[in-house]
């Protein structure tokens, strides 16, 4: 047995590889997708995301069946935490359900394929750059695709504005409704607690080209986190003013909030 | 009864591998004239050859000559090829010439052959980049102007003359025997360079594959802009790896190094204009060009790349 194949039969055990292997993904002929999102990859990010969901933040995940079985879908949560572990728990919540699993496409930020390394390993685990187009082609495919309407507005935010949502953009109402996609709203509660910010180094995070530099303990702090998923929101795809799209992101938005002080009221302890 | 008049067609760019393989498909059926202004190639007894510069006046008798129905404009000096003012003389002022001459004599029928290189690689390319996104590329390179500038002309000589019935192609990487360009130099070699840490998405056509696509253009008089791509994806150094290369990683950051490297270095499989397309990706969408002429290629990537790794050392 080679050094490789050893280290993948630790790595992913069987159970997991047929998992993975049972959601069936529209892929080339050696394993990628248009995106960059590569199968075999994606098995070892599943298996060190276990560690971390089950082990490290012990996430508790309700409602995650809401999410529909098949065709395309818009997974809508707040965004918070300095770093995208929030996308990253929500993906493995979905692919790791035990009926009918789907592996997601989470949205990321634009400086992400900049980044040598981090990049390319985040476009085979699914990742994509967060650009309108590929949302669209991506719902045409009929995938689930988590999206934050805030941006670095909600990641980035400090500690003192935990839990409040940032404004959210319309693009991702407009592609919902050109698509048919359902909008399932998530409420992330405990994310906002694992990298508390006191201050954004903005100078420095122009010199670095980053959006923005946190000013916080330089460790991911275990918070127990929450994530509840609500029903599905639909909306008809009528030509309508931008005013009544915000009314409709607003709904949403709404709904988010509701989710995140369920999850604030039945949360016991922050760790 | 007069026996019906068989096709009269230009190709150009004749000494390169792809215009022979669609010389071959079309020579049964149709009367070609083979040009090139590199070389002159011997193409069989029943083809006329010439080795012309399309600026030179005497350019113009092979119209009167040979009264062509159609052409297909596949020559052109790649990137990686001569100075770039003796590229922009060739591939732009020449493919004007061609344009201008074409309408000039009545051509019913003009594939002209671009590339995907047009798009540009840029961090923010979204995947599956359809026909109507913008042309990055020069604004990224000056020694990729040319290619921009031949389409920009073809596209204006397609709506302003619609009788020539141009159809652009843009194919993604056209690799396989005999084919002479970066990527197929970079895939055949025991080594190749890559950027650290970037392993961007690409197509790959073989070119069997995009000569059957140029044959099927021509016989469908249908006007336009197409992508030409199979749908299957390889992130670069996955492909090095199944080619059988030696990945020779060159540092990537801050981006002025790799440049300064490369500038130094001044390979010509892996020039410095180049070095994007290494590190982004540029994914586009084949699928328009596969329903409109029917067109599914039928060589797998793994067929491509076995090609390059039982061929390391040539013969």
């Amino acid at each position: 047995m080679g050094l490789a194949s050893f280290l993948k039969s630790r790595l992913i055990p069987a159970d997991l590889e047929s998992h993975i292997n049972r959601i069936r993904k529209p892929i080339g002929s050696l394993g990628y997708d248009p995106w960059g999102y590569n199968n075999e990859v994606m098995k070892y990010g599943f298996s060190l995301t276990r560690q971390i969901y089950e082990k490290y933040f012990r996430v508790e995940a309700t409602g995650v069946e809401k999410i529909p079985a098949e065709g395309p879908v818009l997974i809508v949560p707040n965004h918070s935490g300095q770093l995208p572990v929030d996308g990253l728990l929500i993906a493995y919540a979905l692919a790791s359900r035990e009926e009918k699993p789907r592996i997601p496409r989470a949205m990321i930020e634009r400086f992400f394929p900049t980044v040598p390394y981090l990049g390319n390993l985040l476009n085979e685990f699914g990742a994509v750059l967060g650009d309108p187009t590929n949302c669209a082609k991506m719902l045409a495919n009929g995938e689930a695709v988590i999206v934050f309407p805030e941006g670095v507005r909600g990641s980035g935010k400090l500690y003192h504005d935990r839990y409040q949502l940032k404004r959210f953009g319309n693009g991702f109402m407009h592609l919902a409704m050109k698509y048919n996609a359902p909008i399932v709203p998530v409420g992330v509660v405990g994310c906002e607690e694992t990298i508390p910010a006191i201050a954004d180094i903005k100078p420095l995070a122009r010199l670095l080209g980053i959006p923005y530099a946190p000013l916080a303990m330089p460790v991911v702090l275990p918070a127990k986190v929450h994530l509840n998923f609500g029903d599905p929101m639909v909306f008809d795809d009528r030509e309508i003013p931008e005013e009544q799209v915000t009314e409709r992101v607003e709904q949403v938005k709404a709904a988010i909030s509701e989710l995140i002080d369920t999850g604030l009221s039945e949360r016991k302890r922050l760790f | 009864m007069e026996e019906q008049r068989r096709p009269h067609i230009l190709v150009t760019g004749a000494a390169g591998a792809l215009a022979q393989q669609v010389i071959d498909r079309l020579r049964e059926t149709c009367n070609l004239v083979a040009v090139d202004f590199r070389e002159q190639v011997y193409l069989g007894d029943d083809i006329p050859s010439y080795c012309i510069d399309f600026n030179k006046r005497s350019f113009e008798d092979l119209f009167r000559r040979y009264q062509f129905d159609g052409i297909i404009h596949l020559g052109r000096i790649m990137s990686s090829q001569l100075t770039r003012m003796r590229r922009y003389n060739a591939n732009v002022l020449g493919t004007q010439k061609l344009l201008d001459l074409s309408h000039k004599y009545n051509i019913r029928r003009m594939v002209v052959l671009s590339t995907f290189h047009v798009y540009g690689a840029v961090a923010y390319n979204p995947a599956l980049i359809d026909e109507e996104a913008p042309l990055k590329s020069a604004g990224l390179s000056a020694d990729l102007i040319d290619s921009v500038e031949l389409e920009n002309l073809a596209n204006i000589y397609l709506w302003r003359y619609p009788d020539l019935n141009i159809t652009i192609l843009r194919p993604c990487n056209i690799v396989g025997p005999g084919v002479r360009n970066s990527i197929s130099t970079l895939l055949g070699m025991e080594r190749a360079p890559v950027l650290a840490g970037f392993s961007p998405m690409m197509q790959f056509i073989h070119i069997d594959d995009m000569a059957d696509a140029i044959v099927l253009t021509y016989n469908k008089p249908q006007r336009g802009i197409f992508n030409v791509a199979p749908e299957d994806w390889v992130a670069y150094q996955h492909a090095l790896k199944l080619c059988g290369c030696k990945r020779i990683p060159i540092p990537s950051i801050p981006p002025i190094l790799p440049k300064i490297i490369l500038r130094t270095l001044n390979l010509r499989s892996f020039p410095s204009y180049l070095m994007h397309f290494f590190k982004y990706p540029v994914v586009i969408d084949g699928r328009a060009f596969a329903r409109e002429f029917g067109f599914t290629p039928k060589r797998p990537l793994k067929e491509i790349f076995r090609f390059y790794r039982e061929n390391k050392k040539p013969v």
